[in-house]
This record gives structure tokens, sequence and C-alpha cells, in this order.
């Protein structure tokens, strides 16, 4: 199963201009807590799919009353800054609908 | 008082609101309306520029109701970050609009301006004296960093609007201000929770994101008791769930169960949320710790340059095929053409159907478009130059002959003429550090005034 069949909400979103913050809400309380169980959504892996050390993702907690993951990054790139190309960070959610998820 | 409420017509003033909306707020008998005009999300240009990137008409036509409807009911109308960066040209600009609105309505009120452009002399003092730190993952500021800024602001807590309501404001216009300020300092002036209150202005501040289906430009109202808030959408085709409003307490912040704020932390870790009503939700249990020093956070950019860009688009399949080879082709060959001159310039072709969005991080790596966006983007230290490197990186890739090419005329097409646009200067974010005061209103003057006296 991929994340993309588990959450209602996948996004991402600058938290100020200098880190991407990526929620992952889940469609119930039970699939968000197998997932967050299961230790598939780490800071490895946001590391992996956006080719940062590991130390750049700044935070993986889960959210029980929002039923809902929330990392945050560094961003590669400042908002705004020359070369980087979302200025919003709203468009760099999509490398994680593809991640297989075992339940 | 038992409850107190407040109303939030819009997310950003001028991303606008259905009257009806409004007006159903205004039903509800509202404490004081509240909005915030702001966001560093835009980028660093507005800032630096000092213009807002809200539109002026959209932002009138938004005021011209709040303020009627406030001076109307004799309830505070305060808004935050004015001019969308919340600078002095941001604040002058959007009072600008109040004054015009008072003038064509003929109202009168008590105005105030909280000013939060910060003097970079004052920064420097400030950090000769160690009252800075970076705020993750910013660095630390240096005296040469500083002395590139354009425009510094600093981010006001509730304290100078307060204040603001102290001296009798009716109409408060901050300079750039934490989002929920503008929402909870009534609420805060009139003793209600801190904790409750900010985390309801962290609710507000987006008006109806946080309900749905979500929208930007629909109106919120909150409701603010002892020990409780409670948020309701105010257009029946929304609702606020547990979910949609719990959802949004992560929105754009890093740590969900902490979130830092001017002179404290809110505390979310037992905070509950209840479905009070079908379209209503209560919450709970959010506790505001006071920090030991009060910090203001600080926003500034630097001018790096002048971009122009030239927007094209490719449909010939060898070409496409070939498209990593051709713009390292062309980058070479402008190299090679001002290499005398010793041009200092950034060159940048942005692919879109390819990897115009992620760039490096795209994980698709076979390209399966049949036409591609190609933005061609050079920013130099003078317009001039930018100019001259966009110009001749686009006529250099229409005529590039690549291998195998059949199409022999031109390898680009412009969808407009000119082919080529200045976008001017260009800023980058070089400030976003702490900085630590004595009095959280030292930095923000509140100038009082009557409507109508403004530079008068």
């Amino acid at each position: 199963m991929k994340l993309r069949d588990v959450a209602a909400v996948i996004r991402s979103k600058n938290s100020g201009p200098f880190e991407l913050t990526f929620d992952i809400i889940f469609k119930d309380g039970d699939l968000f807590q197998r997932v967050y169980e299961a230790g598939v959504i780490t800071q490895e892996l946001f590391a992996k799919l956006y080719n940062l050390p590991v130390e750049n993702v700044t935070a993986v907690i889960g959210f029980s009353p929002a039923n809902a993951i929330k990392a945050t990054l560094v961003r590669p790139i400042p908002s705004g800054a020359l070369g980087e190309r979302d200025v919003y960070g709203a468009q760099q959610h999509v490398p994680l609908f593809d991640v297989e998820i075992q339940l | 008082m038992s409850e107190l409420r407040v109303l939030a017509p819009t997310a950003i003033l001028g991303y606008g609101f259905p009257i009806q909306s409004f007006e159903a707020g205004l039903r509800r008998d509202p404490h004081v309306i509240a909005v915030d005009a702001g966001s560093s999300d835009p980028g660093p240009f507005y800032l630096g520029a000092g213009v807002s990137f809200t539109d002026r008409n959209a932002v009138k036509r938004d005021l011209e109701l709040m303020l009627t409807a406030a001076r109307k009911r004799k309830i505070p109308l305060i808004i935050g970050s004015a001019g969308g960066s919340g600078g002095e040209p941001h604040l002058k600009w959007n009072v600008e609009i109040v004054e015009e609105i008072a003038k064509e309505k003929n109202l009168t009120f008590k105005m105030a301006m909280i000013h939060a452009e910060v003097s970079p002399k004052l920064v420097l003092d400030k950090l000769a004296s160690g009252k800075i730190s970076p705020l993750s993952p910013a660095e630390d500021l240096t005296e040469e960093e500083l002395a590139k800024s354009e425009r510094i602001v600093g981010q006001m807590g509730m304290e100078p609007i307060i204040r603001a309501l102290e001296m009798g404001a009716e109409v408060i216009v901050a300079g750039r201000a934490y989002d929920p300020a503008v929402f909870a300092a009534l609420a805060v002036y009139r003793g209600f929770h801190r904790g409750l209150a900010t985390h309801l202005g962290k609710i507000l501040e987006c008006a109806s994101i946080a309900a749905t289906p979500g929208s930007g430009s629909d109106c919120m109202m909150g409701y603010l008791g002892e020990n409780y808030f409670q948020v309701e959408p105010l257009n029946p085709l929304r609702k606020c769930t547990t979910m949609s409003v719990a959802a949004h307490t992560l929105y754009e912040k890093s740590n969900p169960y902490l979130l830092p704020s001017p002179g404290g932390v809110l505390d979310l870790s037992e905070t509950q949320f209840h479905q009070q009503s079908p379209r209503a939700v209560r919450v709970t249990g959010s506790k505001f710790i006071e920090d030991a020093n009060y910090t203001i956070k600080l926003e500034g950019v630097k001018k790096i340059g002048y971009r122009t860009v030239a927007i094209a688009g490719a449909r010939d399949p060898i070409m496409i095929g070939q498209i990593d080879e051709i713009i390292d082709s062309v980058r070479e060959r402008v190299a090679d053409n001002f290499g005398e001159k010793k041009l200092e310039y950034f060159l940048d072709f942005k692919v879109y159907g390819k990897n115009g969005v992620m760039a490096d991080l795209e994980p698709v790596v076979e390209t399966k478009s049949h036409e591609l966006g190609i933005i061609i983007e050079a920013v130099a230290h003078d317009q001039a130059t930018a100019d001259t490197i966009c110009s001749f990186a686009r006529s250099t890739m229409l005529h590039w002959g690549y291998e195998g090419r059949i199409s022999t005329a031109g390898n680009l097409a412009f969808p407009y003429t000119p082919s080529d646009f200045r976008a001017g200067p260009v800023y980058a974010f070089n400030i976003y550090h702490l900085l630590e005061v004595s009095d959280p209103c030292e930095l923000f003057p509140i100038e009082l005034c009557q409507s109508g006296e403004v530079g008068a």
C-alpha cells in the first residue's frame, strides 16, 4: 500500500523562509496509529526523499488530535533565493505519495 | 465578561469574503473585528521593495466593509502586518487606504499606527550587546551581513496592540505582527487566558481555511470563554470539525505541540478538540508558557541584483530529448561570448514538463512530456547586464544547432513579444533572528491620531 492510499492530506508549506514543513493527515485515528507505530515515516525517509543529511530533517512528530504526522526540514534553498523554484513551498510533497506502507 | 467574540473576515486583508458571511458575523455581535494583512510567504521581494503583495483595490474593498461595520458598532478594528510585510512603506500604504475610506464615508475615529520597522543601527547596538541570536537554521548575524540589509522588521506581540487599545484607539493599523496577536489582544486586555486567546488567534488568522471545505476568502467567528474557545465558520456551506481545526493548528509550524510566539510558547500538549455542534469546534487546555526573556523575531532582506526572464515553449521531440545537453551548450556559449568582459551573472533554465518545480529533487527521471515550458532567467548586479545575459541566452537557444536537428528555423515558441521581461530588483532573506528586549513595546512606537489628521 502506498502513503497516498491511507492519507487524506499530504501537503508541504513554508515554515518561515528557511524551513519546509510537511503534514500527512490520515483518514482515521487507526490508520494514523498503525503507520506512526510502523516507524516508516522517519527522519531517514525524508533525508532520502529530499536528498538531505539526516540532521537537516529537524523533526518528525505525530500529532494525534489531527491524526497527523508532521515533518520539518531545512530548505535546500531558502524561499525566494537564487535558483529556488517554489516560493511558498506548497508543491514539494509529491515524493511522499508513493512511499510504501506495510499494514 | 463571560464571552468575547472575534470576527475574522478573511485570511489576508484583500483576499475578500462574501458579504453574507460578514453580515452573519455581525449578527453574532462581535466585540472586535481583526484581520491579518501579511505574511513572509510571498518571499523576500515585497519586504525589500516596500510594496504589498495584495492589490490596493482589493484591500480597499475589504477595509470599506470592515471599517464601516466597526464604526457603526463602535467596536475596534485591528489590522496586523499592514501592507503585507509590515515595514514603514507598507504601513503608510495601508493607513493611506484607511484615510481614504474615512474621508469618502465620512467616518471619524481615533487611529493608532504601530511602527514595526527596525533601524539597522538599533540592530547593530543589540548585536554588540549580545541580544541577537539566530533562529535555526539561520546563522549568527554578522556586522557585514547586517550592513547589506535593505529593510528589517520586528514581529510585534500583542503588547503594543494592547497599549494602543489602552490609549483609546478605535482603529489600529499595526506593522509586522505575530499573526495571532491582532485576534488575541483585546481578549488578553480584558483579562482572558493568554494561551487560549493566542491559540484562537492562530486559528482565526487564516479565517475559514480552518473549516471544511476550507477557504482563504471567507469569514470565521471565534468565541472565547473562561476556559475554552470555540470557532465556527459563518458560511453555512462550511463547517469546523475537530479534524479541520486540529489540522490547522499544524499549519505552517514546525512542531505541533510547542508553538513559539513573542514572549513565550504556546503549549498544546494538553489541548483537546471537541465537536460542540455540527459546525462548531470547542478547544480547551491550550497553555501559554512565558519565556524568561522576551524575544522579538526580526525579518530582514538584502538586495542581491536585478532579474530579467524570457518565457518560451519547445515542442520538437528531437529537441526535448536533448534538452539538458542543449542547455549546457547554451550556458557555455554565453560564458564564452562574454568571457573577456568578465560579466558576473546567474543564469538559470527552469524547464517545466521536466523538473521545473522540484529541480534535482524530482523523482521522475524520464521526461514524457510532448512539450516543455522554459524560463530563461538572468540575475546580475545591474539590470542592463541581466538584460544582456537573458537576451543572449534566449537568442542562442533559439538557433542552437543540436544533434539531429531537422527543424532548422528556430527551437523556441515565444508566447509574447517582447519575449524578455524585466523583473526588477531581487532580494534574499538575510535576517531571521531573535532580538531580546526588556520591554515588549520598545521596538514598536505608537502614533495616535484622529482620522483625517494623518500627516496634517
